[in-house]
């Protein structure tokens, strides 16, 4: 097609970061990106019904969503971009264009509000995408089994549970490297059954 | 920034329209322009060809011209249809390629 170039444009690819409120999402993808958080601004048009408003006239507002987003270059032909998912429910609709193409997603859990990442669970186990669960150590908070974790949280065996400290660089690249692994077991796992079918 | 008098409702920079003319563009997709922005684009369009003179994703773009990601896209697919703009069309990654960013990503 025309407009489009293999060569000068470099590979984009994205890992999704998602989980509760607070968890730790922004604290991960700064920890190892090349770039400053940014803040995109999704604009939602809200109808609402004014309420300082007696007439009852429909008044509009504009909201806006920051996105957590970082940048790791990985080559000069390959750069990896992190995404954060809001961590209010009202913006979960949002969701599907995050994950849109992604290699996979990082469910981040707090182990003192672990009810938290129930809706991320919940989204990407619908969404058969890759992903694993990384609890974010935070001083103070009681320290769980992994293996309790999983099986609070009744994840199958195939979803790996990793510790982490969001704020430290080796530990994030440990749990994306943690994902790939995944990711590319899936992909093999993908091809054998393919195979099988033939 | 633009003052508050001066808003303009998103969808009518693109002139009403909601749906990008090409579906495929991601919010990590990259952009770049392959010719200086010139005469005939609109404020918008000019100023999305000028963000992109290096490779850009659509959420910076986004970001940088000041609108949202509906309309970036739009404006986007417009740019490259009218061969301003170049974009990589995303393609499943070959095993091999998943490999090489596992392995990137170890390194760092």
């Amino acid at each position: 097609m025309s407009g489009r170039s293999d060569k000068m444009v470099p590979l984009a690819v994205k890992i999704v970061v998602s989980g509760g409120l607070g968890v730790g999402k922004t604290t991960f993808i700064g920890a190892i990106s090349e770039i400053e958080p940014l803040d995109t601004e999704a604009a939602i048009t809200q109808v609402s019904v004014g309420v300082d408003s007696l007439d009852g006239v429909e008044s509009k507002t504009t909201t806006t969503v920051a996105l957590d987003f970082g940048r790791i270059t990985l080559n000069p032909a390959i750069s990896l971009y992190l995404f954060g998912t809001p961590g209010q429910d009202r913006f979960s609709f949002l969701w599907d264009d995050l994950v849109e193409g992604a290699l996979g997603t990082v469910v981040l859990v707090d182990t003192r509000r672990i009810e938290d990442c129930f809706p991320a669970l919940d989204y990407f186990e619908a969404q058969r995408a890759p992903f694993v669960l990384a609890v974010n150590h935070f001083p103070g908070a009681r320290r769980f089994e992994l293996d309790e974790v999983r099986e609070a949280l009744g994840l199958g065996d195939d979803v790996p549970v990793v510790d982490c400290d969001a704020r430290d660089r080796r530990s994030v690249r440990d749990v994306l490297v943690v994902l790939m692994d995944r990711v590319i077991r899936e992909r093999t796992a993908g091809r054998e059954r393919s195979a099988a079918l033939v | 920034m633009e003052e508050d008098n001066s808003f303009v409702r998103p969808f009518i920079i693109t002139g009403g329209r909601v749906e990008p003319t090409q579906s495929d563009l991601r919010l990590e997709t990259l952009v770049v322009a392959v010719r200086p922005p010139d005469e005939s684009l609109t404020f918008e369009r000019k100023r999305v060809a000028a963000v992109c003179a290096s490779p850009t994703t659509v959420a910076e773009v986004a970001h940088r011209v000041g609108v949202p990601l509906g309309v970036a896209k739009v404006l986007i697919s417009d740019l490259v249809a009218v061969g301003h703009l170049a974009c990589r069309q995303p393609a499943e990654l070959s095993l091999h390629t998943l490999e090489r960013i596992r392995d990137h990503v170890r390194a760092l």
